[in-house]
């Protein structure tokens, strides 16, 4: 027993030295011929970045020459800034939301303030919302957000406090509630009712879209445009539609060069190259091909049919900003966290 | 050489198991203080070191928040759904962990040895996997869920959910403490306590059980400290309603998602604590437990 242990330790000594070392000859000698670029994202853009990275590549091939390779790593939006700010190499991030990038600048001191005016758009490339998506034929006579708090009809949404997506979910809800029942108060009590109908509470996106579509809990999936077109791609339109309610959030998922990283490993020309690529035509067509709605307007008109025009509003005009929007609805004591704790 | 230290051990290896009379003798092995030092150095950088990070984390709030962020409802209510559905699992697992433990130890049976080596399983299984599977048993539609929520059992998505995943997870802590100790038992004690009239029970309760209550509580106190932290399996199966279904692991990552640090370590030390105070307790149970059955009779 004891010998077997001390062998294990030599063992595990012996091989941490052996990858130290190797590590330690060839990276540099790597770096040198090929860069490694990684892309922190979030849930529902994992398809669309496992086709980006080629074309990406391509274009840098013929651009530059050199040959750079993207790894992409996905989780839930905030799940995803943190381990960025816990040493997670990353040279780009494309999150969910900007708060979410913001906190790399205020935790990390990762990337440098005025990151959203360094790329067009405010720094968000592409942009989605959130819609419906219900049982093919639309048992429950799903049409509009009002129709979310009959008694019957199962709401299925991620957890604000975890979720990206859910916290788009959440101010969709409460705009229109406060739109239509009369100011804070009526959004409120509309937002309680709605929470009501909610059975479960995954962490991420993805994990309500499972519990949506796999597992057959619910009525109703309150869901990204592009996480929604997905749903019916892997599940079947005969199984699922969309139902797009007469108003909703214009989602900006923003991206940003992790700066701190980047001078580190040199990797800033291509990190940058990378992003700005992504508002080439090229690209666009890519994203709308993945049911995000692109923002070049070639290309959007291209694709109009496959985007329905709803009334949006953006977060801005609605909360004023993001910080004050996570203040008032998403912070510990907040109005979401007010739904489930009775004063 | 060890003698007339301050640091003599209580007792011989094998604490939890030790049924042979007990006698001062002199160690066999030598070198005590160095593999002491090593065990306390060792310790201390597995265990000690990234525990006391947490403390630090949590210090670094003042008091007033620290208790603001450990007994807001929600989070209160995370404790109660933690630590019951903890102690629950844990119960069952005392109960038919002994049977499978016992069945595997006193049958012989056709495929012992795959059913053995099932016991370790869910040790090896990542916890999130089992949880996935677990929830797509267990749900509306899954294969025992379509029958069971008929009949208004609602497994997945609800806090029974969370027993069931505890009770997965924390199985083969009871199998694989008890069984050795069970196969120590010889089987002529029981033919004897048959032999002088005892009833089967007489025997279980009067022989059997004292001979292998230590291991049990050992198993069943492995099985809750285990089941208290667990998050992969209980997230997927949980619902993760707040007050209803929230686990405080959970609430611990919340916090990390808003990158409120100083909370999360808070909430964390409060889980440690308890869970150490728990152990402590069960060890003092077990000391006790372990002096009454070591008295001459």
């Amino acid at each position: 027993m004891r010998t077997a242990k001390r062998h294990f330790i030599k063992l595990g000594l012996a091989t941490a030295l052996a990858a130290a070392g190797l590590a330690g000859i060839h990276l540099p000698a790597a770096a040198q011929q090929k860069i490694d670029l990684l892309n922190v994202s979030y849930d529902p853009t994992r398809e669309l970045y496992s086709q980006y990275n080629p074309l990406f590549a391509k274009h840098w091939k013929e651009t530059t020459g050199g040959d750079i390779t993207i790894r992409q790593s996905h989780g839930g939006s905030g799940k995803q800034a943190r381990t960025v700010i816990d040493g997670v190499d990353a040279d780009v991030v494309t999150l969910g939301l900007a708060p979410d990038v913001e906190a790399l600048v205020t935790h990390g001191k990762l990337i440098n303030e005025g990151w959203q005016k360094r790329l067009p758009l405010n720094s968000a490339p592409y942009t989605s919302t959130i819609v419906f998506v219900v049982k093919k034929g639309n048992p429950k006579g799903v049409k509009d957000w009002d129709d979310l708090t009959k008694t019957g009809v199962q709401v299925i949404t991620p957890n604000p406090k975890t979720s990206a997506g859910a916290r788009w979910n959440y101010l969709a809800a409460w705009e229109y509630g406060k739109r239509k029942f009369g100011g804070e108060a009526g959004a409120k009590d509309y937002i309680t009712k709605v929470f009501a109908n909610v059975p479960v509470l995954d962490s991420g996106a993805r994990g309500s879209t499972i519990t949506f579509s796999q597992r057959g809990v619910g009525d109703v999936l309150l869901a990204w445009e592009n996480e929604a077109y997905l749903t019916l791609a892997e599940f079947g339109a005969d199984k699922f539609e969309i139902v797009y309610p007469s108003l909703s959030i214009l989602t900006e998922p923003t991206v940003a060069v992790v700066d701190k990283n980047v001078e580190r490993k040199g990797t800033r020309a291509a990190a940058e190259a990378y992003l700005k690529f992504l508002y080439t035509e090229q690209a666009q067509e890519l994203i709308a091909k993945n049911y995000y709605r692109p923002t070049d307007e070639k290309v959007k008109a291209k694709y109009a049919s496959q985007f329905p025009k709803i009334e949006l509003f953006t977060l801005d005009a609605a909360f004023g900003n993001w910080p004050n929007a996570d203040k008032v609805h998403f912070a510990d004591g907040g109005s979401f966290d007010q739904i489930y704790v009775k004063k | 050489m060890a003698h007339g230290s301050i640091l003599q051990p209580q007792d011989g290896a094998g604490d939890t198991a030790s049924v042979a009379p007990r006698r001062k003798r002199k160690r066999v092995l030598p070198g005590f203080h160095l593999t002491l030092g090593y065990s306390l150095f060792y310790l201390g950088l597995l265990v000690l070191i990234p525990l006391s990070t947490l403390f630090f984390k949590a210090a670094g709030m003042s008091w007033d928040a620290f208790v603001t962020a450990v007994s807001a409802p929600r989070v209160m209510a995370t404790y109660r759904i933690t630590f019951g559905a903890s102690l629950i699992a844990a119960l069952i697992n005392l109960v038919f962990g002994l049977l499978v433990a016992w069945v595997l130890v006193r049958y012989k049976f056709p495929g012992k040895r795959i059913v053995d080596a099932l016991v370790d399983l869910p040790f090896a299984l990542p916890t999130a996997v089992a949880g996935i599977a677990l929830t797509a048993l267990l749900a509306g539609n899954g294969w025992v869920g379509q029958f069971l929520e008929p009949l208004g059992i609602k497994l997945a998505y609800a806090p029974a959910g969370i027993v069931v995943a505890l009770t997965f997870i924390g199985l083969p802590f009871v199998v694989r403490t008890v069984q050795p100790v069970l196969q120590d038992v010889e089987k002529e004690l029981e033919e004897a306590a048959a032999s002088l009239g005892a009833s089967r029970w007489q025997t279980f309760r009067r022989v059997l059980f004292p001979a292998i209550a230590p291991a049990l509580l050992t198993g069943f106190a492995m099985a809750f400290a285990r089941a208290v932290g667990e998050y992969g399996s209980v997230v997927f199966i949980a619902g993760n309603m707040p007050m209803i279904s929230e686990i405080t692991p959970l609430i611990i990552l919340i916090k990390l998602e808003q990158f409120d640090y100083a909370g999360a370590s808070a909430v964390a030390v409060v889980l440690l604590v308890v869970s150490f105070l728990m152990l402590l307790a069960i060890n003092a149970l077990q000391a006790w437990q372990r002096r009454l059955t070591s008295a001459p009779t």
